[in-house]
C-alpha cells in the first residue's frame, strides 16, 4: 500500500512540475494578454465582488484589445473566486497565475488581498486592487498597485462626519479576523478621539455571526450619539435590523462596502438614515469617460439583470482594467516586471477620477462621497476631502 | 451594567438557547433509538430555511409556514429511508459515515441550487412585532422562542410517555432486538422518530432564522455542531437533558459575548464537549450505561 501512495505521490509531483512551466504565451492562433480577475463571486463578500466583477467585465467588452510591439493582442479575462476566504484566496491566486495573467485585477475585500499579495509578489506578476482599501495591500509590495483611497483616509473622513454631525460619542464594531472591517474601524476610532470625541465601546464579533444583539446590547447601555459598523454586506442588515429592534437610536455609519442596494432590501425601512462614504456618484460624474461608462454601464447592468444604479465598485472594477490596460500599452509587453515598472507612469482618466500612483502605489485619492440612506436609496450627501 | 442591560442580555440568551434546544432534541430523539447521531440534523435545519424563503416568497405565511414544517418532515423521513434504511445491519460506523455524507450533500447542493450568497430571510409581520418595556425591547419571537420551546417539549414528554407510539419508542430505545421480537414495527418507530426530530428542527430553524435573518448553505453546521454539544452536554439520549443542554450552552455563549470574549464564545462550546467527555461520559441527566453479559 505505502509502496503505492509513494509512487502516485511521485507521479503527481513530476506531473506538477510539467505544468508549472505551462504558464507562457501561446505559440499558435491570435495572439492574446491575459488578465486575471482575483474576485470573490462566493461567501460572505460574493454579492460585493460581483459588482466588482461586472465593472470588469463591461470594461473588457469596450477595450478588447491592446496594442503591443505594434500587434493587436486580444484581451482574455480569466477569472478565478477566491471564495471571500483567505485560504480559497492563495489558491485562487495560483491558478491565475498558472493560467499565464500578465496582470491581476482584484480583489474586493483587503483580507484576502493582503494573503495573495505576497504569491503575485513571488511569481512577479502585478495586481491592480480597485477596492481594497486597507493599507497593508500595497504596503512592502512592489507588484501591488491600487486605485481607490485607503482605510485611513476613509476613516478620518467618516470621524470628520461625524463630528460635524454633533456626536461626541462613538462605538466601533468591527470583525474579528477581518482586515478590513478592523483597521477601518481603527482609523476612524483614531480620527475620531484626535477631533476630541470619546470612543464609549469598541466590540467585536466572529466571521459568520449572525447574531449581534448581546455586543448591541452593551452598546444601548452606553448610549453612544454613532455607531461605526464597517463590515461585509451579508452582515449590515443584520446589525442595523437587531440595533434598531433593540431600540438604539444612534446613527449607524460604515464604510464603503455598504453601498449595495441589498442592505437597503434586507434591512428595509430600519436601513433609512444609515450614513456611508464611497468612491464614486452616478449623479455627478467627475470626468467624459464617467459620463460614457455611467451612460453604457446602467444597460449592461439591466442585460445581468441587476439593479440600475451603478456600485462604487463596478466604477472601481471599470477603472482598474483601464489602468491594467494602460500598464500593458506603457510596457510595450506581456511580462510582469515590465508592465510593474509601467504601471507606475500610468496617468489617467478614469470614472473615478484622475489616476496616479505614488511611491507606494497607491492612486492619489483625496475625495470621498457620503452616501445617505433616503426613502430606500442611497442619496448623495456630499463630497469630503481631507488633506 | 445596569439592571435593564443584564435583563436584555438574559432574553437573548434564553432565546437563543430555546432554538438550540428544539435542534437539540433532534439529536437526542435519534441517538436514543438507533444509536446514531445524525449528522445531517444541523442541515435538516438549513434547508428548511430554504423552504421557508421560497414558501413565503408565493404563498401568505401561515400557509407558508405549515409548508415548511411539513417539507422539511418528509425530508427528514426520506433521508432517512435512503441513507440510513439500508444501513441498519451493517455496523454502526458506516450509518455515522453515511450521515457526514448526506451532511456534506445537502451543503454542497444547496449551495449549487442557491448559491452561497446570503439569502435574506422573509419577514413575518407578527413575530417581528417589537415589545418595549423600560429600557428592554425585543421582538415577538425572542420572547416566543422559549415558550415554544417548553411548550413543544411538554407535548413530547406526553407523546412519549402516554400513547402507545410513545412505549414503542421507549422500548426500542431500551432494547431493539427485543421489542422487534415484541411485534413491534421498528420501520415506522423509526421514521416517526425521524419525523418528530426534523419537525423540531423546522420549528426551531423558522424561530432561529426570524431573528437572525440571513440564511447561506453553511449556516446550520455551526448550530448543529453546538446542538450536538448540548445533547452530549445534558445526556445524549435524555430529552429534558438536551433541553438543558441547549438553553445552558445559548445563555453561556450569549454572556461571553457581553462580556467582551466574543472570541471564545465558539471555543468555550466545544471545550465544555471535551471537559464533559471527560468527567461525565453520560452527561448530566444520562442514563448510567450497564454492562450486559
Amino acid at each position: 500500500m505505502k509502496k503505492y501512495a509513494i509512487a502516485v505521490l511521485a507521479i503527481l509531483m513530476v506531473g506538477s512540475l510539467l505544468f508549472a512551466g505551462g504558464g507562457a504565451e501561446k505559440k499558435d492562433g491570435p495572439k492574446e494578454v491575459v488578465i486575471g480577475v482575483f474576485q470573490p463571486l462566493t461567501g460572505e463578500n460574493g454579492g460585493g465582488g460581483y459588482q466588482e466583477t461586472l465593472g470588469i467585465r463591461y470594461a473588457n467588452k469596450m477595450y478588447p484589445t491592446v496594442v503591443i510591439g505594434g500587434e493587436t493582442y486580444n484581451v482574455r479575462l480569466v477569472e478565478a473566486d477566491n471564495k471571500s476566504d483567505k485560504t480559497e484566496a492563495v489558491t485562487a491566486a495560483h491558478s491565475l497565475i498558472s493560467s499565464g495573467a500578465s496582470v491581476i485585477i482584484g480583489s474586493y475585500g483587503s483580507g484576502v488581498s493582503i494573503a495573495a499579495g505576497d504569491i503575485f509578489q513571488d511569481n512577479k506578476v502585478p495586481a491592480v486592487g480597485a477596492s481594497c482599501t486597507n493599507p497593508q495591500v500595497t504596503l512592502g509590495n512592489d507588484y501591488y498597485y491600487r486605485i481607490c483611497f485607503l482605510d485611513p483616509f476613509q476613516g478620518t473622513v467618516m470621524a470628520n462626519f461625524a463630528i460635524q454631525e454633533g456626536a461626541t460619542k462613538a462605538a466601533v464594531i468591527t470583525q474579528l479576523g477581518d482586515d478590513y472591517s478592523s483597521g477601518l474601524g481603527n482609523f476612524f476610532a483614531r480620527a475620531f478621539r484626535d477631533l476630541g470625541g470619546s470612543v464609549v465601546s469598541e466590540q467585536q464579533f466572529q466571521t459568520n455571526a449572525t447574531d449581534f444583539k448581546s455586543i448591541l446590547t452593551n452598546i444601548k447601555a452606553v448610549n453612544p450619539d454613532v455607531i461605526f459598523a464597517p463590515s461585509s454586506i451579508a452582515t449590515a442588515p443584520l446589525i442595523i435590523k437587531q440595533a434598531r429592534e433593540l431600540g438604539i437610536t444612534a446613527k449607524i455609519m460604515a464604510g464603503d462596502t455598504w453601498e449595495n442596494s441589498s442592505i437597503i432590501e434586507n434591512a428595509g425601512v430600519s436601513a433609512e438614515g444609515v450614513v456611508l462614504s464611497t468612491f464614486f456618484d452616478d449623479a455627478d460624474p467627475a470626468t467624459a469617460e464617467a459620463s460614457k461608462f455611467i451612460e453604457g454601464f446602467r444597460k449592461y447592468l439591466v442585460e445581468n439583470k441587476q439593479d440600475e444604479i451603478i456600485p462604487a465598485v463596478s466604477a472601481l472594477g471599470y477603472d482598474a482594467y483601464l489602468t491594467a490596460l494602460r500598464g500593458i500599452e506603457l510596457a510595450n509587453s506581456t511580462k510582469g516586471p515590465a508592465i510593474r515598472d509601467a504601471l507606475a507612469l500610468v496617468d489617467i482618466e478614469g470614472v473615478t477620477g484622475r489616476i496616479i500612483f505614488d511611491e507606494n502605489g497607491d492612486a492619489d485619492k483625496d475625495m470621498a462621497f457620503i452616501k445617505v440612506v433616503e426613502n430606500g436609496q442611497f442619496k448623495f450627501l456630499k463630497t469630503v476631502s481631507v488633506i | 451594567m445596569s439592571m435593564s442591560t443584564i435583563l436584555q442580555h438574559c432574553l437573548t440568551g434564553i432565546s437563543l438557547g430555546g432554538a438550540y434546544a428544539l435542534i437539540a432534541i433532534g439529536y437526542t430523539l435519534v441517538y436514543g433509538i438507533l444509536r446514531l447521531i445524525n449528522f445531517a440534523h444541523g442541515e435538516i435545519f438549513m434547508m428548511a430555511g430554504y423552504f421557508m424563503i421560497f414558501s413565503l416568497a408565493s404563498f401568505p405565511w401561515p400557509i407558508a409556514i405549515v409548508i415548511t414544517v411539513v417539507v422539511t418532515t418528509l425530508m427528514g423521513v426520506i433521508i432517512e429511508r435512503v441513507a440510513y434504511k439500508p444501513l441498519r445491519e451493517a455496523p454502526r460506523m458506516s450509518i455515522m459515515i453515511s450521515a457526514i455524507g448526506v451532511s456534506f450533500l445537502l451543503q454542497n447542493l444547496s449551495t449549487y441550487l442557491f448559491t452561497a450568497i446570503p439569502r435574506g430571510y422573509p419577514e413575518i409581520p407578527f413575530l417581528k412585532r417589537i415589545f418595549r418595556v423600560g429600557d428592554v425591547s425585543a421582538s415577538f419571537v425572542t420572547i416566543l422562542t422559549p415558550v415554544l420551546t417548553i411548550v413543544l417539549v411538554m407535548v413530547l414528554m406526553g407523546l412519549i410517555n402516554r400513547t402507545k407510539t410513545g412505549m414503542a419508542m421507549r422500548a426500542v430505545s431500551k432494547d431493539f432486538e427485543t421489542a422487534k421480537l415484541m411485534g413491534i414495527n421498528i420501520n415506522r418507530i423509526i421514521s416517526v422518530t425521524f419525523a418528530i426530530g426534523s419537525f423540531l428542527a423546522a420549528v426551531g430553524s423558522i424561530l432561529y432564522f426570524t431573528d437572525r435573518m440571513s440564511v447561506t448553505p453553511f449556516s446550520g453546521t455551526l448550530p448543529g455542531l453546538k446542538c450536538f454539544v448540548a445533547a452530549v452536554f445534558g445526556g445524549i439520549g435524555n430529552i429534558p437533558g438536551a433541553v438543558v443542554g441547549g438553553f445552558f450552552i445559548g445563555i453561556v455563549e450569549t454572556l461571553l459575548v457581553a462580556l467582551g470574549y466574543s472570541t471564545f464564545s465558539d471555543a468555550f462550546t466545544f471545550l465544555l464537549l471535551i471537559v464533559m467527555l471527560l468527567v461525565r461520559p453520560t452527561g448530566l441527566f444520562g442514563e448510567k450505561t450497564v454492562e450486559k453479559v
